[in-house]
């Protein structure tokens, strides 16, 4: 199991936070994958079932490629719906040159949420969030939540570029993935400026220079942890392995 | 000959580069023989991965990929070679500037490692571009002007390749990743240079850079046909900057070794 963030590791409520935000995550890892338990009945189905959480709604990923760029729309759309509560409800104290940063990035990840929805949007509805036990008061919370977000981003998109066959979607997958890391970067820095946190040994391997990558089975669980539907990827990923 | 699918190219812009090339690159077969047993130590499993998954034999199109990259990795590794041995460098930055030497110089061995004995030679570099940043080495604002400039362009590179390695995903997702980490760096130098860390509008004016390096950014003030954004009832109102921010633009290999040919000695 990856450790996501870099030092300093500390005691406060964002490494506390941090802790909580990946604990789904290994659960998955270790079991075999949190969706495919959950989506055993019928997964095909858009119908409401018991386990569902907002309004009974289990969304299905379709396969191929059109998959994976729901994949991209999903996590886009819950990177949007975080910025969009972080810039309404700025954290106590948020600097103006933080709040430029903030609304920078909320706005990138909408301009990515509109593109995906104008290829994708007929396949995946608008999905409903729940981001409890982020503290949009805290500084430190919104901030450790923006990078692992952030992070979860930039290792999707690497992960899930090998399985995508048309040239143009890989490109256009690219285009985007680049700015997630720009983000990352930058949010890094404004939790701990002037070290080695923007790509530290955490972040980028020591021997090798790599930045994350995350297969959709390891990223599927992260995000589900903070959406209401429930996301069915089995045939996506069935149909890609 | 790998090193000739690389210099042609440059050669189209820079028809000296062979002669001054030349005796590079024959001390470089022997280079790339005598240092291969310890460059493969650090990366080794990733290499050993990489190798099996094709039998030893890379496709054409990849090795071609992974020598393009590794021209740009040379040129970046050396960079920060030099300029981190020098005092310009204040204090507060050593630690960003020594972590991305020390990727550059891990981007080199990975590339070469895989690559084997088709890799490339270190080329000779000139990092006053022929006399266009004369105190590259002497002035911390020139250097992290041209670091900038390399880092956003090794991004559009990188990204630039991504579809010519769809045939070796294994690699492709490498290639990606290493595109993530010059993204990663690219944002730090961009915000210490006093930018913003994503790439607004496509002229060098506008990320604080002198014009001789507007052809580094031409391109990226595409909008990707979403203008109608601007103005939508969004939480966030949406900007035509932030637009041609939320997309960094490929660069085909062509276009990326005519910009930095004036940094090949």
């Amino acid at each position: 199991m990856e450790k996501v963030t870099n030092r300093p590791d500390t005691t406060s409520s964002a490494a506390a936070s941090r802790r909580s935000f990946l604990r789904v995550a290994g659960a998955a890892a270790v079991t075999g994958g949190l969706l495919t338990a959950c989506s055993t009945a019928d997964e095909t189905s858009v119908q409401p079932t018991g386990s569902a959480r907002a309004a009974g709604d289990v969304v299905t990923l379709p396969t191929g490629d059109v998959g994976i760029l729901s994949f991209a729309y999903v996590l886009e759309q819950l990177e949007a719906a975080f910025y969009e509560m972080v810039v309404a409800k700025p954290f106590m104290g948020m600097s103006s040159s933080q709040k430029q940063i903030l609304t920078d990035i909320g706005g990138h990840e909408i301009i990515h949420r509109e593109f995906f929805r104008s290829v994708v949007g007929g396949m995946v509805p608008n999905l409903t969030f729940d981001f409890t036990g982020i503290d949009f008061n805290d500084k430190g919370s919104v901030l450790q939540a923006a990078a692992d977000f952030e992070l979860v981003g930039v290792g999707a998109y690497n992960g899930a570029g090998k399985y995508l066959k048309n040239a143009t979607y890989l490109g256009l997958a690219g285009k985007i993935v680049s700015v997630e890391a720009r983000h990352h970067s930058i949010i890094r820095e404004l939790q701990y400026p002037r070290l080695d946190a923007f790509a530290g040994p955490t972040i980028v391997t020591s021997d090798t220079g790599l930045h994350k990558a995350y297969e959709p089975t390891y990223v599927l669980p992260i995000a589900q942890k903070f959406i209401k539907e429930t996301i069915s990827a089995t045939a996506l990923l069935a149909s890609v392995s | 000959m790998n090193l000739q699918n690389i210099f042609s190219e440059i050669e189209k812009v820079d028809g000296e580069i062979f002669d001054r090339l030349a005796h590079v690159s024959r001390r470089g077969l022997f280079n790339s023989l005598t240092k291969k047993t310890i460059a493969i130590a650090a990366p080794a499993i990733m290499v050993s991965a990489l190798n099996k998954s094709y039998g030893q034999a890379l496709p054409q199109n990849v090795k071609d990929v992974l020598n393009f990259a590794l021209a740009l990795e040379y040129l970046e590794f050396n960079f920060y070679n030099i300029a981190n041995n020098l005092t310009m460098i204040p204090t507060v930055y050593k630690e960003a500037f020594e972590l991305i030497r020390r990727h550059e110089q891990v981007h080199v061995r990975l590339l070469k490692s895989v690559l084997g004995a088709d890799a490339i030679a270190e080329p000779k570099f000139d990092y006053t571009a022929k006399g266009t940043f004369p105190d590259v080495f002497s002035n911390f604002q020139t250097f992290t002007a041209v670091s900038q400039t390399f880092e956003d362009t090794g991004v559009r590179a990188y990204k630039g390749q991504a579809p010519n390695l769809m045939n070796a995903p294994a690699i492709l997702q490498v290639a990606l990743q290493i595109h993530a980490t010059e993204a990663a760096h690219a944002a730090n130098v961009r915000q210490l240079r006093g930018q913003k860390g994503w790439i607004t509008g496509g002229t060098a004016a506008m990320q604080g850079l002198p014009a001789v390096v507007n052809g580094n950014y031409a391109g990226e003030e595409n909008t990707n046909g979403l203008t109608g954004l601007v103005g939508n009832a969004f939480k966030i109102p949406i900007t035509m900057d932030m637009i041609t921010e939320s997309f960094d633009e490929p660069l085909t290999k062509e276009q990326v070794l005519a910009l930095v040919a004036p940094f090949f000695a």
